[in-house]
């Protein structure tokens, strides 16, 4: 039993590692939604292209070359140089910006004063798009993604707690580097949002876009910045999970995933994001360990299921709105006719 | 020109009801019913049932009942693909524990099956709005798949944990099953959605979807006003799971015949139904249908000018599909967003004062 108990506490911890990456996510989605009440979809979508392209710029592929070759019968693939990590960082941050400035301008420009849900269909579009996008100019196979983040286990970790409990914790390397990454990005955004001249701009906008307007915040700019913001929200986000997991097409899923984070911390919070993603995180690790066991589950209902981790975060979320519509932090929904 | 109503003069209450007042479109409508029922079938070869009309036809009736759920009473869904995926197993536990039942029964209570269980799903929407329903009906989609995944008395304890369509018939003539000939499906699908198309228009037309109407503009007047909340939206839940029940039925019995439920039904099926009726029009049946036969033509034509035409692979041409559909989403949105079917209204309008306009 006690073993039963230390292996769920380390469920536990890795719960709530992959809560903060969840939450990362969750964080992209909450900026862009406070500064231009646009649900964006695409958010997980701009963390696989931004992997993609960061990927690509280290490796010097050449954008589009599938489609050069399949044209003109060509067979170029690479440009034959390599990048070191934070120069091709920097390139994809640039990407982002762009990236941004054309969602602005091209896209939500004319958007402006329509209904939420019309602005999340739209995101939907624009994320079919970024991702055929991505596939055309990058490729589509799986990708390894290595900007020189440690990986694997904790040796520290596991001895000290082997030492303690006679049980040693695996704790993966990344998720540490990915908390702290995580906790350090919230620290700076909260700063910038509170102190900084663009910071205070952006809540006035997301306070309210015409007060705003008329005391000459520019709410092109404002959006632009909310959007690059989120594009290098997505890049840190896309970074962990790509060095995770390779980067592939299953990265734009996790932008699924959080959502059911930012329903429970609620849309409008940014501590909300990282309170929604470790409850999450948390509650399907150990909701998994829990009913796929056999001395736990087995014993308590003479069943077992498993894989439960596809939909527990969503029949969680869906449950909590029922009972607080606005999620654990958000503010209080008043409707007037 | 066309359509005048100059001279068409109406006599009684029933004429002034009638689906389509004006003489031009009624006649269009019979020549189209006429087309579909009487020519096409004597026409239609297998490749052009598998790659168009059927999937036209059943993602009509898929489309259909999207758009009366987030069309009509503003609800949006994205558990699509999950309420097909219960339309179709119900279709197969039915029709392999009740093989003597037509098949034409069973397809209906699928249809019923699903609507239980989107009324179940919908009852959250009585708490929530807007996108807090669209997340929450997501997790219709992953559970019910899950559920469809991992239990396997939904399909049969077989092996390989697909559900397969076994041979039943229609009339002695087979429709389901390998032997069928295309004519055959084709016409089975043609009358569900002729049957659909003619319940979802008199319900939308009637006071039903005046009701739905009131609670998709403003659900808190439409309260003042006395429509009842619970039920405008639960019935709307309830009818678009019966159709699209019968669309998920329909997609793996006659179309596919065999389903693994992940790969067919899973969240992009959600997505491209919605795709096709905000590409089609929200709130109009016709847009239901110029919505799918697009997103079900666009593929099509792609690969033909694509692969056949510049010599691509089929992968770029998968991507520069996606690439295009997530435009014309955006484009739609941003000059159209009242779809195809708003295009055609317009259409109509001008055809009405051509060729003198002022």
């Amino acid at each position: 039993m006690l073993e039963q108990l230390y292996f769920a506490m380390e469920v536990f911890l890795n719960g709530l590692m992959a809560g903060v990456l969840y939450a990362l996510v969750a964080l992209g989605f909450v900026l862009i939604f406070k500064a231009s009440g646009i649900f964006n979809y695409a958010q997980g979508v701009m963390a696989l292209f931004s992997a993609l392209t960061l990927v690509g710029i280290m490796d010097g592929q050449v954008p589009f070359s599938h489609i050069i070759n399949a044209t003109f019968g060509t067979d170029i693939h690479h440009f034959g140089w390599h990048v070191p990590a934070l120069f091709a960082i920097f390139g994809t941050v640039i990407v982002m910006v762009l990236f941004a400035w054309i969602v602005q301008r091209y896209i939500f420009r004319h958007l402006v004063g329509q209904e939420p849900i019309i602005l999340f269909m739209a995101t939907i579009g624009l994320a079919y798009f970024l991702e055929g996008v991505g596939d055309l100019m990058w490729g589509s196979e799986i990708k390894k993604l290595d900007v020189g983040l440690p990986q694997g286990i904790n040796d520290t970790i596991d001895q000290v707690t082997y030492e303690m409990f006679g049980y040693g914790f695996f704790i993966d390397n990344l998720d540490i580097v990915a908390t702290v990454v995580a906790v350090l990005l919230v620290i700076g955004l909260v700063i910038f949002a509170q102190y900084s001249k663009e910071g205070r701009a952006m809540r006035a906008v997301a306070d309210d876009h015409q007060a705003a307007l008329s005391v000459g915040v520019s709410l092109n700019f404002i959006w632009i910045m909310v959007w690059s913001v989120a594009g290098f929200v997505a890049l840190v986000a896309g970074i962990m999970w790509g060095t995770k997991s390779g980067v592939q097409f299953s990265l734009s899923l996790i932008a699924l995933k959080a959502l059911p984070v930012l329903m429970l911390g609620g849309f409008t919070s940014i501590p909300g994001a990282i309170v929604g993603g470790l409850i999450i995180g948390v509650g399907e690790k150990l909701f998994e360990f829990f009913m796929s066991s056999s001395a736990l589950a087995g014993e308590l209902f003479g069943f077992t299921i498993s894989a439960t981790e596809n939909w527990f975060a969503y029949v969680l979320a869906l449950i909590f709105l029922v009972f607080r519509p606005q999620g654990l932090f958000g503010e209080k929904i008043i409707e007037r006719v | 020109m066309f359509y005048r109503e100059a001279g068409d003069f109406k006599t009684s209450y029933t004429d002034d009801n009638q689906t389509f007042p004006i003489k031009f479109d009624r006649y269009r409508y019979y020549v189209v019913l006429a087309i579909a029922f009487g020519v096409i079938p004597f026409l239609i070869n297998d490749y052009w049932a598998n790659a168009f009309l059927l999937p036209f036809l059943i993602y009509s009736i898929a489309a259909i009942g999207l758009n009366i759920l987030t069309g009509y009473c503003g609800q949006v869904s994205l558990g699509t693909g999950g309420f097909m995926a219960v339309g179709a197993y119900a279709c197969y536990k039915l029709m392999t524990s009740f093989p003597d039942v037509n098949i034409f029964f069973h397809v209906i209570a699928a249809g019923g099956v699903t609507a239980i269980v989107c009324t179940a799903f919908g009852l959250p929407s009585l708490r929530i709005k807007g996108f807090y329903l669209a997340v929450a009906t997501l997790a219709a989609q992953f559970f019910l798949v899950w559920l469809f995944n991992k239990v396997s008395w939904f399909y049969n304890y077989s092996a390989s944990g697909q559900i397969n369509a076994p041979e039943r018939f229609v009339f002695g003539v087979p429709v389901t099953g390998a032997n069928t000939d295309a004519w055959a499906t084709y016409l089975f699908c043609l009358v569900f959605l002729t049957i659909s198309a003619i319940i979802a228009r008199n319900l939308t037309r009637g006071m039903q979807g005046r009701k739905w109407m009131a609670i998709r503009d403003m659900d808190i007047a439409a309260e003042i006003i006395g429509v009842n909340p619970m039920r405008a939206k639960l019935s709307a839940f309830a009818v678009s799971g019966f159709f699209i029940g019968i669309s998920g039925a329909l997609f793996f019995a006659v179309y596919l015949g065999a389903v693994e439920v992940g790969e067919v039904f899973g969240i992009q099926k959600s997505f491209l139904v919605l795709f096709m009726i905000i590409i089609g029009g929200l709130g109009s049946i016709f847009g239901s249908f110029a919505g799918a036969a697009f997103l079900v033509l666009l593929p099509v034509v792609l690969k033909l000018i694509g692969v056949d035409f510049l010599g691509w692979p089929t992968d770029i041409v998968a991507h520069f599909n996606l690439v295009i559909v997530g435009a014309l989403i955006i484009v739609f949105l941003i000059a159209e967003p009242h779809g195809i079917a708003q295009l055609w209204r317009v259409a109509k309008e001008k055809l009405r004062l051509w060729p003198f306009p002022h």
